[in-house]
């Protein structure tokens, strides 16, 4: 077992994990953020994105211990009462049927926005490729990320100005 | 008291509403979405465990057909921390899965043995299972169980399985012919004797799966001290499967709960009931600790039921002017290799039944049989039956239309129901109880610009580039069922669904329904028929669902018929609740209860002078008078002083009062607290049109869906963002099954070939496009809520819709018939071939 330590969710923490261990199995498992979900054996559904040093990540896809010394957040850490603007968004614009992809979903949507800006709905579409979704067809979480990334820009610009 | 007339028409009732805002019809936001959004969800892999919690893992066959000479569990059982390991043998007490919907044509049901015993029939099928202190350790352990098996030849397609010498799969099932269910009408061969074209075809409906985003997990926990058993499951049907739980298992039902809490997406795969549960709660009474189960993905492929998965030869027979005169198609449908849960009648009943759709089709045979082969058991699927035989229809149309040279619209034109002749009983059995089909079709038309297509079409032609546009009109059977009905056609089940409404002492509400949502945001659509028959706020309601322990017997939800049953239920138990309310409000107002009205949740007297009324009052002053003399002089008590003079009375006072029960009519019990089991009348028929504009590449095979209208009639439409999404999840399924999704199995020694996401492609929201979605509103007089259903219609529309689409683009290239799933590859081969002029012959083509 190795100690490792990381700032998760603004929080310094840190956790003896197996070298062997997934992120996303020490996040569920040993730290209990249950947001992050498992919809595949690995890589193909996008539903445990989480951010790593501000980057989206699939946390299936990543050993724990490639974590130390990272800032990572999950989807529990975006706010303590569903207030970031990409929840809101979802909230909203019904983006989520089961909620299960939801967490993915929106992660990967504020990433879509760190990179894009104000996408259009084609690149959205698109830039959703890794994040499958069976319940909504889509077109809700693409009208979603599209709001959430206006409130995103719009809350930049107000800070900058 | 009729709420539903009250409630929907706003008659000269006593229920009218003040300035309140309704809520059902209106896009209430969802009141699940807070806690989702922050990642507080709580599907079964969530539940907290504490140290004692042991694991499962699951030892699945690697072979297709094989026979077990020996399991050899020494090596495995010496690793550290495992606790035991299960083979069939050591099951003692334990029965087969049920098979719970059964076609009376059936005579030999071979149940799915929890563990295999003597021989194994499918990749993936269960043989043994290890319990361990830790996932890792169960893994290992798995692997070092040695089984010699003694392989067998599979026989994987249902046209190899019926045909003589083929391995018989089960010993009592000649040919591995489950069944042989006919339903037939009229004079079929006189008709195609006398018809002016006959057509022939064989169609395949792919077998696909419903792949919900979070798989099957059980955590079961015995307590040893109480005798209970607390089953945690991803389910769709709670109750339904405590009852399967406590058969296998021999479990008194009274010592059960199962909890069924968030599950992430069902489509029909969650319907079924698996050996994961009976295993988890036999190996947790053992232990008297905690098992948990959480599902990989390539189990849920290779382990959970799938859909579809036919063969179908269909005839149709019609004269010149495109009027059909009889309908003959044989299914041929793969069960899997065993009959489990409600597999055997999806084929049987929903496809045999509804296989002549929304048309006047007065001449029918239909034969369905069901086959065993080895491969994992199919189940219901989203849309369950009906895309299948809608498929077939819908395709069938087309292909006459093309033979005749008539418009494809025209051709269904000539042959729908029409709104005249509602509510018309199809000779299958199936009643279409209403609606106007015509004008959904005329909406659909017109918003996808129908008439314009053509010209367009011909413009893209002309630069090299294929469009295409392809219509379906479905007619879906849907609100299962009138238990009765549900006998008939071998569900061993009750089609009623279960509400109970509390309200509590302060006037809030909390509703359980029997109905179990999987995404369908029933803690909102039902808080909003509760808000509307209490007329309260919707945050004054709770909802409570998938709780055997709480919730009075439920069916759960899968055709579609939460809405048309569970909130029907909920209906008529609020109406029980306002009734007493009402009576108790007359008593406090010195009036009759019919007297009264109830504005925006309060009861006052109507306006207006009334002889009865004014005699009622005057009796109950008297009554009182007199009642209170009574009990002073004869037992010396004092009647607690009534508070007479008020006008109005709030609905919490009426709460408030009802739960002391001081003063309140004579006789009557304290409490508001109602349950109602509702029967549904019909099964009401939800109908659309979905039209598909594609553009096909012609070198790459690859398909862009340009448009996609979908106009479907669910009736009252509770809430129409919520009904909006189901209808783009529906349709982006079906879009999935006809262009990219297949459940593949290796013909020669049955491997499953598709076990992950990237072998079974689902839809990326890069390849749909927005679906532009519409409603007609024909609410159904035999559904008091007046909903239809709204969650299939998609899977149900959109695969012919795509297919028609895809080959009325292709027409220009010679190309005549294709396949699910329309592949690139799949669409290139089929241009290839037309090009070499090998025309598929899949007409026959007789004139008189």
């Amino acid at each position: 077992m190795i100690e490792i330590s990381m700032t998760l969710n603004n929080q310094p923490v840190s956790v003896k994990v197996d070298p062997r261990a997934l992120l996303v199995d020490v996040l569920r498992e040993q730290v209990g953020l249950t947001g992050v979900h498992k919809g595949c054996n690995s890589t193909q559904c996008g539903a445990c994105t989480v951010h790593v040093d501000g980057l989206a990540v699939a946390s299936c896809t990543m050993l724990a211990v490639e974590c130390e010394n990272t800032s990572v957040t999950t989807v529990e850490g975006l706010s303590s009462d569903g207030s970031h603007p990409m929840q809101k968004a979802f909230k909203e614009n019904h983006g989520l049927q089961c909620g299960y992809c939801t967490p993915g979903m929106i992660m990967t949507g504020i990433d879509i926005a760190r990179r894009h800006g104000v996408p259009d709905r084609e690149t959205i579409r698109s830039e959703l490729k890794g994040n499958i979704c069976r319940c909504t067809g889509y077109q809700n979480i693409v009208t979603a990320i599209s709001c959430g990334s206006k409130e995103i820009a719009k809350a930049k610009g107000a800070k900058n100005a | 008291m009729n709420i539903s007339e009250i409630m929907f028409e706003m008659k000269d009732t006593n229920l009218k509403s003040g300035g309140r805002e309704k809520m059902i019809g209106k896009p209430v936001l969802r009141r699940e979405d807070d806690r989702l959004v922050k990642g507080q969800s709580r599907f079964v892999e969530d539940l907290p465990v504490n140290a004692d919690t042991l694991h499962m893992k699951v030892l699945r066959s690697p072979h297709a057909y094989a026979q077990i000479k020996a399991i050899d569990t020494d090596k495995a059982n010496q690793l550290p921390g495992v606790v035991s390991i299960l083979t069939a043998s050591s099951l003692t007490g334990t029965e087969g899965l049920p098979a719970d919907w059964v076609p009376q044509t059936m005579a030999e049901v071979p149940m799915h043995p929890i563990l295999a015993k003597d021989e194994v029939l499918y990749v993936g099928q269960p043989v043994a299972i290890v319990i361990a202190k830790d996932v890792d350790l169960a893994s290992i352990a798995v692997e070092q169980i040695s089984v010699d098996y003694a392989v067998k030849k599979p026989v994987i397609q249902q046209e190899a399985a019926l045909e003589s010498g083929s391995p018989q799969l089960h010993p009592e099932v000649k040919n591995n012919k489950a069944y042989s269910t006919l339903i037939s009408s009229g004079d079929v061969a006189a008709k195609f004797r006398q018809a002016d074209v006959v057509l022939k075809k064989r169609l395949t409906n792919n077998r696909i799966t419903a792949a919900s985003l979070e798989g099957r997990s059980v955590l079961s926990t015995f307590d040893k001290t109480t005798g209970e058993l607390l089953h945690h499951s991803s389910s769709q049907l709670p109750h339904v499967h405590a009852r399967a739980l406590a058969k296998c298992l021999g479990f008194p039902m009274h010592k059960l709960r199962f909890v069924s809490p968030d599950v992430g997406g069902g489509f029909g795969g969650k319907l079924g009931f698996y050996v994961e549960d009976v295993l988890c709660a036999f190996a947790s009474i053992q232990t008297g600790r905690a098992i948990r189960w959480i599902g990989g993905r390539d189990e849920f492929f290779l382990g959970t039921t799938h859909g579809r998965d036919h063969v179908q030869y269909a005839e149709v027979a019609a004269n010149k002017d495109g009027k059909i005169l009889a309908f003959k198609v044989k299914i041929l449908a793969d069960l899997g290799a065993f009959a489990m849960g409600m597999g055997p009648g999806v084929p049987s009943f929903n496809a045999g039944i509804s296989m002549s759709g929304p048309y006047k089709i007065p001449d029918i045979d239909i034969e369905v049989v069901g086959a065993f082969t080895n491969r994992m058991p199919t189940g219901p699927y989203r849309g369950a039956g009906h895309p299948e035989a809608t498929y077939c229809l819908e395709r069938v149309m087309d292909d006459l239309a093309k033979e005749l040279g008539m418009d494809p619209v025209e051709v269904r034109r000539r042959n729908l129901v029409k709104l005249k002749d509602m509510p018309y009983l199809i000779p299958t059995g199936m009643l279409l109880d209403g609606g106007d089909y015509e004008k959904n079709l005329d909406k659909a038309l017109e918003m996808v610009g129908y008439s314009d297509f053509q010209d367009q079409k011909r413009k893209a032609l002309k630069e090299g580039r294929h469009l295409g546009l392809g219509v379906s009109f479905y007619a879906e059977m849907s609100g299962a069922c009138p238990t009765l009905g549900m006998y008939s056609v071998g569900f061993n089940r009750t089609g009623a669904e279960s509400a109970r409404i509390v309200m509590h002492p302060d006037g809030k509400v909390t509703v359980f329904s029997g109905s179990h949502c999987h995404g369908q945001g029933h803690k909102t659509s039902f808080s909003q028929i509760a808000a509307d028959i209490f007329q309260i706020p919707m945050d004054h309601i709770d909802v409570v669902q998938g709780d055997t322990k709480s919730i009075p017997f439920g069916t759960g939800t899968f055709n579609s018929r939460s809405m048309a049953v569970g909130g029907t239920a909920i209906l008529k138990a609020g109406e029980k609740i306002l009734k007493k309310a009402s009576k108790i409000a007359a008593y406090k107002l010195q009036c009759r209860a019919k007297d009264l009205e109830y504005v925006d949740g309060v009861f006052r007297v109507k306006p207006g002078f009334s002889f009865g009324r004014q005699f009622a009052y005057g009796f109950s002053l008297v009554e009182a008078r007199v009642r209170r003399k009574i009990f002073n002089t004869v037992i010396n008590m004092e009647l607690p002083i009534a508070e007479r003079g008020q006008t109005e009375i709030s609905i919490a006072e009426v709460a408030r009062e009802a739960h002391i029960g001081h003063d309140t009519p004579l006789n009557m019990p304290i409490g508001l607290d109602e349950t109602v089991f509702y029967d549904p009348k019909v099964m009401t028929v939800a109908f659309g049109t979905h039209i598909c504009v594609v553009e096909v590449d012609s070198q790459t095979g690859e398909t862009d869906i340009l448009r996609y209208v979908a106009v479907d009639d669910c009736g009252r439409v509770i809430n129409p963002v919520l009904a909006e999404g189901q209808v783009h999840g529906g349709v982006a399924m079906g879009l999935g099954q006809a262009m990219m999704e297949e459940v593949v199995y290796d013909e020669e020694n049955g491997q499953l070939l598709t076990e992950s996401f990237a072998e079974y492609h689902v839809p990326r929201a890069s390849d749909l496009p927005d679906f532009e979605s519409a409603f007609t509103v024909s609410p159904p007089k035999d559904v008091p809520i007046g909903a239809r259903g709204v969650g299939e219609g998609g899977t149900i529309g959109a695969p012919p819709a795509i297919v028609n689409a895809v080959l009325d683009a292709l027409e220009p290239l010679g190309v005549k018939d294709i396949e699910m799933p329309m592949t690139p590859s799949n669409v290139w081969n089929v241009i290839q071939e037309s090009n070499t002029a090998k025309n598929n012959t899949n007409w026959l083509v007789e004139k008189v």
